[in-house]
């Protein structure tokens, strides 16, 4: 069935210079994905342990995005936590007696390092083990770093799944486990399509609660759903898990391909494979070409913010018609995005790593019809004249697998269809006289 | 160690950011490690500035700590100098720079740039960010200003807008006018929109109008002292506070003061019969000192409240609230504890609250009113129209902002009159929020129709719509749709299905739709 697997660019960018870059980063802090991984385990909690700018950070971040009863807090070191008068550690085990007091619910509890707490050198692993041996059964208490010295954005989540590695049950048994925090709906529409296939023992880390067993053992093949997983990848294959590389998810072509690398894998036959993925293939084909028709022949150009940037390129130049200038990202796992860089055709400057001054000054010289950024530059991008697409909004939205493609394409088309629509507004030049 | 959940202020350095954001021509270099450019969204997304705060981040990672982040910081002054050609600087740690002690200020003067260079010392593990703010302008008035001649007519200056303030625009803005209309100039406005040579002439002021004591005062303070200008005490917010603001002015300068109250309609809307239906409403009041200790008389004096109970969540202005609330006979809450004001509000059960968004929040969940009264601010705090909440047009945007939330008086009584007839319930509320229009009607559902308003997530949804039948698993998937879009994706579905003459709606029907519409 070659005309499934899309066809790779006459020259990828797999071997394109990477342009690395440092300076000042317009980034979140790994804290963030908090925000979303709090919604999806349901069971679980997050303890930050760091300063107010940490809490404002979380407050900030979600303040914007949702407005939901946190199940995560900040525990905000003062004064006496640095000068050493108070045990650190004594404190902490007082406020999470009484969290897990107050909140009997929770079954998971994450202490999350943060920049002061990696500054002081708050060893949390100890206070996770000591407050494991309290808490268990019940409560488990993982720990792992959200800190901007160590952490960008979506490596936060890396950072969370990494740290529930090691604890998971080992098996022997041949089974699928796809690994990222997607929202419960296209988890969903994945399984539906993967039972389709005859695939019966998938797991997802992470699971929705601590209830759902997932293992791994050595007979465990492993897919990533979400770009930025390295150390979660590395960690399931020091369980001997093997890894399965492919193009991730987005669009009809990258849902394709990925779900055909899993097909292959437990051997799927072409008939069965067409026969699960025909009518949701077709579908999405419709609704990409309908969201795309704005797209088409426009450019596009990355800033750094999730990890994600190189599949969406991919997605945006394949899918939807439009032409890369420069695709940027905080870190590029060759072993991860690989696939999706043979698939982007030659053209856009790669770059890694962010000195934002600079970027923008190309931004500003190459007049993209449409800049992905973070949210901190996107109003300012507008006010020059250029269209934006919040980066933050592609994590926090439904976007993969065949039924999301039409929206992903539509993420991007509608501010350049709102532009159009609102294009009166700009100020009239009245011809002088 | 704190736990805690909300904050009512972030930390110093986004106070400094408030100052620095608010003038023009000063650049700040703040030594931080990577992601605390989160800061730069709340100007960005939630003021909706349509430039970068100037702000010069150094973002230091891990690996720097062990190696030369000096400089780092050094590199970061002078590529913001090089780029930006500010008139001045600020410059200052965050947080987790102050653990690692490069003392950004003995760092920038070694460098000896050709302008102001002012260091900040903002301890981020004891202060918060209206302190940030109040010590940084502070810093700034200090360093620059210089004594100058008074100028010839009685002219003032306006202490403490800062960027996202709630509200500020438009208060220096009918602060002004109000002033002019009493002859008396503004020097400078200060820190919104001074530039740091505005500022070196400060001194050219006869008097100073302290408008937000939670980011003026200590600059006020200093002002009196070394140049002799005394300042206001009573902010100007409410009809009687600045009638009494008036004649404080009056009292500084000599000049008559009358100002025009012909545009003034609070006190005619308070007088007039609907606002019968106001009178007693029991109200609590929770904000900064500056807006809560207004708000507390305008509650009592202005609208015929009463007030149930007060409180602030800043500890450096609790003596006024505390003393106002034992006049009052309340209780005052004065704590940066959510959780508490939370439970405070449930103990007291009023009718309304006037709040900050936290506030706002905890009566969504207790379903009592709320109108914003005070910072912390949102996106909805900087409307596109002028809504000053200081001098007479404040006083009429008050007069609005806080019946908004209620039910207005007829409607009241009318809702009262029918509450056992089917259409009505007494938990429709007001007719002015969306969210309780008729239900689609039974043709195909296509009425017109508010998305779902969150409560609605619970019930069970019903599964006739019409002759349209949802399937079980397409009842469940709609579901996993968020609430939000949900009333649309099955209005969506429902023509969808009744175009292709489809009855009973499947995953695929669903599906199938959303591809049709998908834009």
């Amino acid at each position: 069935m070659n005309d499934l697997a899309p066809v790779p660019a006459a020259k990828g960018c797999r071997e394109t210079p990477i342009l690395k870059e440092r300076g000042q980063r317009e980034v979140f802090c790994g804290l963030t994905g908090i925000i979303w991984l709090h919604r999806k385990m349901q069971d679980a909690f997050f303890l930050v342990v760091g300063s107010r700018t940490c809490a404002h950070l979380l407050q900030s971040a979600a303040g914007v995005m949702i407005f939901a009863e946190p199940r995560f807090a900040t525990a905000i070191l003062e004064e006496g936590d640095l000068a050493g008068l108070n045990d650190a550690h004594d404190e902490l085990d007082r406020e999470v007696g009484r969290l897990l007091a107050r909140r009997p619910d929770i079954r998971q509890l994450f202490l999350v390092g943060s920049c002061p707490s990696e500054v002081i050198k708050l060893d949390l692993s100890r206070a996770a083990e000591r407050l494991t041996e309290v808490y268990a059964p019940k409560v488990r208490v993982l720990n792992y770093s959200g800190s901007g010295i160590e952490t960008t954005f979506t490596q936060g989540e890396d950072a969370c799944l990494a740290s529930m590695v090691p604890v998971l049950p080992a098996t022997d048994r041949r089974e699928l486990l796809v690994v990222g925090a997607l929202p419960d709906v296209c988890e969903d529409q994945l399984m539906e399509l993967l039972n389709g296939f005859g695939i019966d023992t998938i797991r997802c880390l992470p699971a929705r609660s601590i209830e759902a067993d997932v293992t791994v053992g050595p007979n465990t093949v492993f897919a990533l759903m979400q770009p930025f997983l390295g150390d979660t990848k590395e960690a399931l294959e020091r369980r001997g898990a093997r890894h399965l590389p492919a193009p991730f998810p987005f669009g009809e072509q990258g849902t394709t391909a990925w779900l055909r690398v899993i097909a292959d894998e437990f051997n799927v036959s072409d008939e069965v494979f067409e026969a699960v993925t025909r009518a949701p293939r077709d579908r999405a084909r419709r609704a990409i070409a309908q969201a795309a028709e704005n797209l088409n022949g426009k450019s596009v150009f990355f800033f750094p913010d999730s990890q994600l940037e190189i599949p969406l390129a991919r997605f945006l130049t394949r899918e939807c018609g439009m032409t890369a200038i420069e695709v940027g990202s905080p870190f590029i796992h060759q072993g991860i995005v690989g696939p999706d860089l043979d698939l982007l055709a030659e053209g856009p400057i790669i770059s890694e790593g962010q000195d934002v001054d600079l970027q923008l000054d190309r931004a500003r010289a190459a007049r993209p019809d449409l800049t992905v950024c973070g949210l901190g530059l996107a109003n300012p991008l507008e006010a020059d004249g250029l269209s934006t697409k919040w980066a933050i909004e592609l994590v926090f939205t439904p976007v993969h697998f065949y039924e999301q493609a039409g929206d992903l394409a539509g993420l991007f088309s509608r501010p350049l269809r709102r532009k159009g629509l609102v294009a009166g507004l700009s100020p009239r030049l009245e011809a002088a006289e | 160690m704190k736990l805690t959940v909300w904050t009512y202020e972030g930390p110093p350095h986004v106070g400094a950011m408030r100052v620095a954001t608010a003038m023009k021509g000063l650049h700040y270099v703040l030594h931080a490690p990577q992601g605390d450019t989160y800061a730069d969204l709340l100007f960005t997304m939630i003021e909706r500035r349509n430039h970068r705060p100037p702000v010069t981040y150094t973002t230091f990672q891990a690996r720097d700590l062990g190696s030369d982040t000096a400089q780092l910081f050094q590199d970061a002054c002078q590529g913001a100098y090089d780029r930006f050609k500010p008139e001045a600087m600020i410059v200052g740690a965050s947080c987790t720079a102050e653990l690692i002690q490069d003392d950004p200020g003995g760092l920038s003067e070694l460098m000896g740039l050709p302008i102001p260079v002012i260091a900040l010392e903002l301890p981020s593990y004891q202060r918060k960010e209206n302190f940030g703010a109040d010590e940084t302008f502070f810093q700034i008035v200090r360093n620059l200003a210089k004594p100058v001649e008074r100028t010839a007519r009685i002219s003032c200056n306006i202490l403490g807008a800062t960027a996202l303030g709630f509200r500020h625009r438009d208060d220096i803005q009918e602060l002004t006018a109000l002033l002019y209309d009493i002859g008396v100039d503004v020097n400078v406005v200060a820190p919104l929109d001074a530039t740091p040579t505005d500022i070196t002439r400060m001194g050219a002021a006869h008097f100073n109008v302290l408008l937000y004591p939670e980011t003026g005062e200590a600059a006020a303070r200093w002002l009196e002292r070394e140049f002799k200008q005394p300042y206001t005490k009573v902010v100007p917010i409410g009809v009687n506070a600045t009638r009494d603001f008036l004649a404080e002015v009056a009292g500084l300068t000599g000049l008559p003061c009358r100002a025009d109250e012909s545009r003034l309609r609070l006190p005619w809307y308070s007088q007039s019969v609907d606002s019968t239906y106001l009178t007693g409403k029991r109200v609590f009041i929770f904000g900064d000192a500056t807006h809560v200790i207004a708000a507390t008389r305008i509650a009592r004096e202005e609208m015929g409240f009463e007030v149930a109970g007060i409180g602030c969540y800043n500890r450096e202005h609790a003596r006024q609230v505390r003393s106002l609330a034992k006049e009052i006979g309340v209780e005052a809450l004065i704590t940066d504890d959510y959780l508490e004001v939370e439970q405070t509000i449930e103990a007291l059960q009023p009718e309304m609250i006037l709040g900050t968004q936290m506030e706002r929040h905890i009566g969504k969940r207790l379903g009592i009113p709320c109108a914003v009264i005070s910072s912390p601010v949102h996106v909805q705090d900087f409307p596109a129209r002028y809504s000053p909440q200081v001098g007479f047009e404040g006083a009429n945007v008050i007069f609005d902002t806080w019946v908004h939330p209620l039910v207005m008086g007829l409607e009241e009584h009318l809702l009262h009159m029918f509450r056992d007839d089917f259409e009505f319930n007494d938990e429709a509320g007001p007719s002015h929020h969306g969210g309780h229009a008729p239900a689609a009607s039974a043709q195909g559902g296509a009425a017109p129709r508010p998305a779902a308003p969150p409560r609605d997530i619970s019930e069970p949804e019903k599964v006739e719509s019409g002759e349209i039948i949802w399937l079980d698993c397409a009842q469940k998937e709609l579901k996993k749709i968020p609430f939000f879009v949900r009333g649309k994706a099955k209005r969506n579905t429902e023509s969808f299905a009744t175009s292709k003459s489809v009855r009973e709606i499947s995953v695929e029907t669903l599906y199938e739709a959303k591809a049709y519409y998908a834009r």
